[in-house]
């Protein structure tokens, strides 16, 4: 399969979704992400058991605590897919990025030309 | 252990709204444990606070660090460098730790938990007040169950008429302490201590007395 | 000054007792504790006084107390656990008892968290025990609850008590009775009885150790003034049982607020002569306190007593 999706995306590769603890989210939206994206294993299909379970409380608490800071919740979104569905990986994909388009540039470099920072927003609208 | 839990986010934003560059200074004591003030709560409410600032216009500098504990001056000490350049400290501790930071350096130190109790684990993310730190421990005669501090009155005789189905008055969330002393002390046919009546308690020994220090001279060095 | 309390004259010469209930204001007028003092004082021997029943700011009772006093009747000064330390208890009682006061009534008290000032701060320096406990050695040893010893004009309150049949564990409710008599109660007030069978399951134990021996039981009585009011009990206050049949009872009446005193009427007739070791009725008419003389007379228990003295 060489499926196309949208090309502004950076893949953070984690053990397990239930590794994913806010300072993970946190940083990406410092170092300039629009949104992120939690991708994690169909729900009973958890090789650690719960790891997908607890990673979707944790993605729900850390949308609260953007909300709470300006970010924004919405741009933080949690997905359940499995390795064998690329074509579900793409379709979401595309439907985040528009979904964050729609909401626009992250708030902390609304003013800046590029991200501001030295991570790289490959891509971009190209 | 004891139990503590942050402050909102805002709360604690607007005690340094005038600070540029802020130490965050962690615990990793009781609050690690409970998880409202370790290594990794010191590092999120650190990126939350720069987050906030930045988008308002107002950026921080922040630096972190976890101390051992903030409950003792040998710890405390090892912060000089740490806080050194910052014009404010945040502490994640319990109130102890905030005042032995405060005490310690000539900065703003500001509370980013409130201490709440001093307590245990249910489950994994549920703790609850077992402890009253009354300064003269009753457990030998309720069964081994703290009437000062989970009973709402803290009355020593009781249980008082709000008990009902095994719960407190005030909530069918709270147990009533007097009837788990009840069937504690039923269970272990002991029933007749309950019909002695309990004087009333010397609160000297407890907050009522002033601050109350402890002191061993057996263990105490020079 | 030396005057005894008359609700102990009557409770101690055998004679059955009528108590009834006054809630002071919510603000600083005297004129509705005076009204309903004056429309209850030749049909009851004594009066409770509350102290901010259900945690809400009230005038005093000892204030109030005042008022009643003045108007004839006895006051039963309530004195709960939850607003004052020792030392505000005894200051306030010295005082009372200048003031002619001669009943106490020694209880726990609800919880702030019902009243208009939920985030106050609770006392419960001493509990309801103690405090029996602490008045009684007052009188009979000159002391103050620290021990110290009393110059002279120690308060000789007659002590009361409130027992809460109702409330659990039920087993344990007798031997906390006990527990108060034993520290000193003089008299007791129960909960309001709905459950009759339930109270009478309680009288039972009771006679059983012969605590009716050792102390006077007034049974609580309240008049309903209708089928909300029964369930609001039933299911919104901790420490009640009432039973389904008297909801549907009064829901299926005509004119519920008669069928409230009817039942009431009922309940005091029953407890008289099939309730053995019960010394006196307690009628808690809450906000209702006009109906307290028809209830007196239509169960045959008016005219009250009179000492000349």
């Amino acid at each position: 399969m060489r499926l196309q999706y949208a090309t502004n995306i950076r893949i953070v590769e984690m053990t397990c979704s239930g590794n994913i603890d806010h300072r993970v989210i946190l940083n990406a939206f410092e170092e300039g992400a629009d949104g992120v994206f939690v991708a994690g294993c169909m729900e009973g299909d958890c090789h650690f058991l719960k790891g997908n379970i607890r990673a979707r409380k944790r993605v729900n608490a850390v949308k609260k605590l953007l909300d709470e800071i300006g970010i924004g919740g919405d741009r933080l979104e949690m997905y359940n897919l499995s390795s064998a569905q690329g074509g579900r990986f793409a379709e979401i994909a595309n439907d985040i990025t528009a979904k964050i388009k729609d909401l626009g540039p992250n708030p902390l470099f609304k003013n800046s030309s590029c991200c501001g920072c030295s991570c790289s927003k490959e891509g971009g609208d190209q | 252990m004891i139990i503590a839990q942050q402050k909102q986010i805002k709360e604690i934003a607007a005690m340094v709204s005038d600070c540029k560059k802020v130490a965050l200074i962690g615990c990793a004591g009781c609050v690690t444990v409970c998880l409202s003030g370790g290594e990794k709560e010191t590092e999120i409410m650190a990126a939350a606070l720069r987050i906030m600032r930045k988008l308002e216009g107002n950026p921080v500098e922040t630096i972190t660090f976890t101390a051992t504990r903030q409950c003792d001056p040998e710890y405390v000490e090892a912060l000089d460098g740490v806080v050194k350049d910052a014009d404010a400290i945040i502490s994640l501790a319990c109130g102890v730790g905030v005042q032995y930071l405060a005490e310690r350096f000539d900065k703003w130190v500001v509370p980013a938990l409130d201490t709440n109790f001093i307590g245990g684990s249910k489950v994994h993310g549920v703790w609850e007040e077992k402890c009253g730190m009354c300064g003269d421990c009753v457990l030998h005669k309720t069964g081994g169950i703290c009437p000062i501090i989970r009973c709402s009155k803290s009355i020593l005789n009781g249980p008082c008429g709000g008990s009902q189905y095994g719960k407190c008055e005030i909530s069918k969330d709270v147990d009533c302490a007097w009837q788990l002393i009840y069937d504690r002390m039923k269970s272990l046919g002991k029933l007749d201590k309950l019909m002695a009546i309990q004087p009333p308690k010397d609160w000297t020994k407890s907050r009522d007395g002033g601050p109350r220090r402890a002191v061993r001279e057996d263990v105490m060095i020079g | 000054m030396s005057y005894l309390s008359k609700l102990q004259r009557i409770l101690d010469s055998g004679q059955f007792a009528v108590t009834a209930e006054i809630g002071p204001p919510k603000h600083a007028s005297a004129h509705g504790v005076r009204h309903h003092a004056e429309m209850l004082v030749n049909h009851v021997d004594a009066t409770n006084i509350t102290d901010c029943q259900t945690a809400i700011v009230r005038m005093s009772s000892i204030a109030a107390g005042v008022h009643i006093l003045d108007c004839g009747i006895e006051p039963i000064v309530q004195m709960t656990c939850r607003d004052r330390n020792r030392i505000a208890m005894q200051s306030d009682l010295l005082g009372a008892y200048s003031l002619g006061m001669r009943n106490v009534l020694c209880l726990s008290g609800d919880h702030q968290k019902f009243g208009n000032h939920p985030s106050s701060k609770n006392v419960y320096d001493v509990d309801s025990m103690q405090l029996i406990q602490l008045l009684a050695r007052m009188r009979d040893e000159k002391k103050f609850f620290s021990g110290e010893e009393f110059k002279d004009h120690e308060p000789k309150f007659y002590i009361g008590a409130v027992a809460n049949p109702f409330a659990d564990p039920f087993e344990f409710r007798v031997d906390r009775l006990e527990k108060k008599v034993e520290a000193g109660a003089q008299f007791i007030q129960t909960q309001c009885i709905f459950d009759m069978e339930r109270f009478e399951r309680f009288m039972e134990m009771v006679r059983e150790r012969g605590i009716d021996q050792r102390t006077h039981i007034l049974a609580g009585i309240t008049p309903l003034k209708g089928w909300r009011a029964a369930k609001y009990l039933q299911t919104g206050v901790s420490g009640m049982l009432v039973p389904d049949s008297l909801v549907e009872r009064l829901k299926g009446a005509q004119d519920p607020k008669r069928e409230g005193i009817e039942v009431a009427i009922e309940q005091i007739n029953y407890i008289r002569e099939k309730v053995k070791g019960v010394h006196g009725v307690h009628v808690m008419a809450i906000a209702w306190e006009e109906v307290v003389p028809e209830i007196v007379e239509r169960t045959g228990l008016f005219p009250r007593p009179k000492f000349e003295d």
